[in-house]
């Protein structure tokens, strides 16, 4: 039973990994690169741990294995936003499809018919 | 069957670090560099963590453990650079 368990979870986990990295290549820019690497890698990293958690099963490996998950749960997203602010100020072309451009409308001035999101100033 | 399962998975994961490293060989610019870097550790991360599990072994996870702070902080110090200086 816990085999299977072990067995399905490393297989997920090991096929979300490939997407992130299939995604990173064919992907058309940094920033959308960036998305496919950092929340698939999470899933697939969050299946590998529970899987050899499950496979172990004393009370030791499991503790290590949760400070694994909630340290690449917790950094993933702060190093994806360190990366994104990093290259968009460094100006890294962004990819010509791009339809939202929240920093630069507001550099460009208020317009009166645009409608107002979060950081729509 | 749990030896299949490993065997495949560790192949699965080998695969994805070749994939990323195409985009560690062909990145026009070093965020993409950077991202495929960040795709390595937590790759890195996730072989560890299979091993450890299908060995026993507990000490492989602390390994495992030190790859992902490692991994973390060269990220940041990696895009710290990139926001000085100018991409290329």
């Amino acid at each position: 039973m816990t085999d299977i368990a072990t067995a399905i979870l490393w297989l997920a986990g090991s096929v979300f990994a490939l997407l992130a990295a299939v995604g990173v290549v064919r992907m058309p820019d940094v920033f959308t690169r960036m998305q496919a690497s950092t929340k698939a890698s999470t899933l697939g990293l969050a299946c590998l741990l529970i899987g050899a958690a499950l496979q172990m099963g004393d009370f030791a490996s499991f503790i290590r294995a949760a400070s694994i998950g909630a340290f690449v749960l917790l950094t993933t997203p702060v190093s994806g936003h360190v990366i994104a602010r990093a290259s968009y100020f460094a100006g890294v072309p962004l990819w010509e499809g791009t339809v939202l451009d929240e920093r630069r409308d507001a550099k460009a001035g208020p317009a009166q018919d645009r409608p107002r999101g979060v950081a729509g100033l | 069957m749990l030896d299949t399962v490993a065997h495949v998975t560790l192949v699965m994961l080998g695969t994805a670090l070749l994939v990323a490293f195409v985009r560690l060989v062909k990145g026009p610019t070093l965020p993409d560099r950077i991202v495929a870097m960040d795709l390595f550790g937590v790759l890195i991360v996730g072989l560890i963590v299979v091993l450890a599990g299908w060995s026993g072994v507990r000490a492989t996870l602390d390994a495992a453990i030190v790859v992902a702070l490692v991994g973390f902080l060269s990220t940041v110090a990696y895009a710290t650079y990139v926001e000085r200086g100018d991409p290329q």
